[in-house]
């Protein structure tokens, strides 16, 4: 009884270097590691590319075939009801799945705490301003047609 | 003492660079390129909706040589990421690891990146 006792004390509370913690295994480990999102991050990364596929061969097609150095087409173009729909998806899902691919290539590069959670925030605060002028304008242009 | 017929792992200098790890390291770098490509989106969106005036400039600007060069690498970028990302999904499905498949779809994405590529630019010029 004395022995399994000890071995489950040896298992459970002696750190590698041999030192004795007080606290729990469970107690070390909380807060670090896994914070259980990552089929989330991963599901969401892989969606939003579906439909990045295929909004963005429509938007690659549409700009090929566009007199882009024409402001008059280039305005009609956004203007028209579908493209403007379609250019907010775009925007939307393009700099969504981008904070989702930038945020695990700063995850994998940063390693310092403190800048990798500033540069983290950075991210999204420009991600999200960036999506809000591009929308901004697209409905500007969609709505004053 | 030593067993030199144990199989050894791949040391730097007799390591073949395979293109799956080329594949590999572009569509992260592609994914950071069509990033930084978003700010190209908004400012052609914003320059569009700002007026005519402003736009002719945002236009002038990206006919430049710099301008053209940046188009292509983005154009690219878009061609080779979607490509690559669509053998991702097939990945995910379980499918195509084995060496030679893998291999295969590599070259294929990069072929097909190279033709899409030069298709959008035929059409578009």
């Amino acid at each position: 009884m004395v022995c399994f006792d000890y071995s489950r004390r040896s298992d459970r509370w002696v750190l590698d270097g041999g030192a004795v913690s007080l606290r729990s295994p469970l107690g070390r480990v909380l807060g670090l590691g896994s914070a259980k999102d990552g089929t989330g991050h991963f599901w969401a990364q892989r969606v939003s590319g579906v439909a990045l596929v295929f909004l963005g061969l429509w938007f690659a097609g549409s700009l090929s075939s566009l007199q882009l150095h024409d402001h008059a087409v280039v305005m009609a173009f956004i203007a028209s009801p579908l493209n403007n729909v379609l250019l907010a998806l775009l925007c939307l899902t393009a700099a969504y799945h981008s904070y989702l691919g930038v945020q695990v290539v700063i995850e994998d590069y940063v390693h310092a705490a403190g800048l990798k959670i500033v540069s983290l925030v950075v991210s999204r605060f420009v991600h999200v301003l960036v999506v809000a002028i591009a929308i901004y304008a697209i409905l500007r242009i969609g709505l004053s047609a | 003492m030593s067993n030199t017929q144990r199989p050894l792992s791949p040391h730097l200098s007799i390591y073949r660079w395979p293109i799956t790890m080329t594949l590999s390291i572009l569509h992260r770098a592609t994914g950071v390129v069509m990033a930084l490509g978003l700010l190209l989106l908004a400012a052609w969106l914003a320059n569009a909706a700002a007026g005519a005036d402003d736009y002719q400039r945002f236009a002038a600007l990206l006919s430049s040589l710099i301008g053209r060069l940046l188009l292509l690498a983005w154009s690219f970028a878009f061609f080779l990421h979607m490509a690559n990302g669509i053998r991702h999904l097939f990945w995910d499905s379980g499918r195509g690891f084995e060496k030679a498949q893998a291999n295969a779809s590599a070259w294929f994405v990069l072929i097909t990146a190279v033709v899409l590529t030069g298709g959008f630019w035929m059409v578009a010029l």
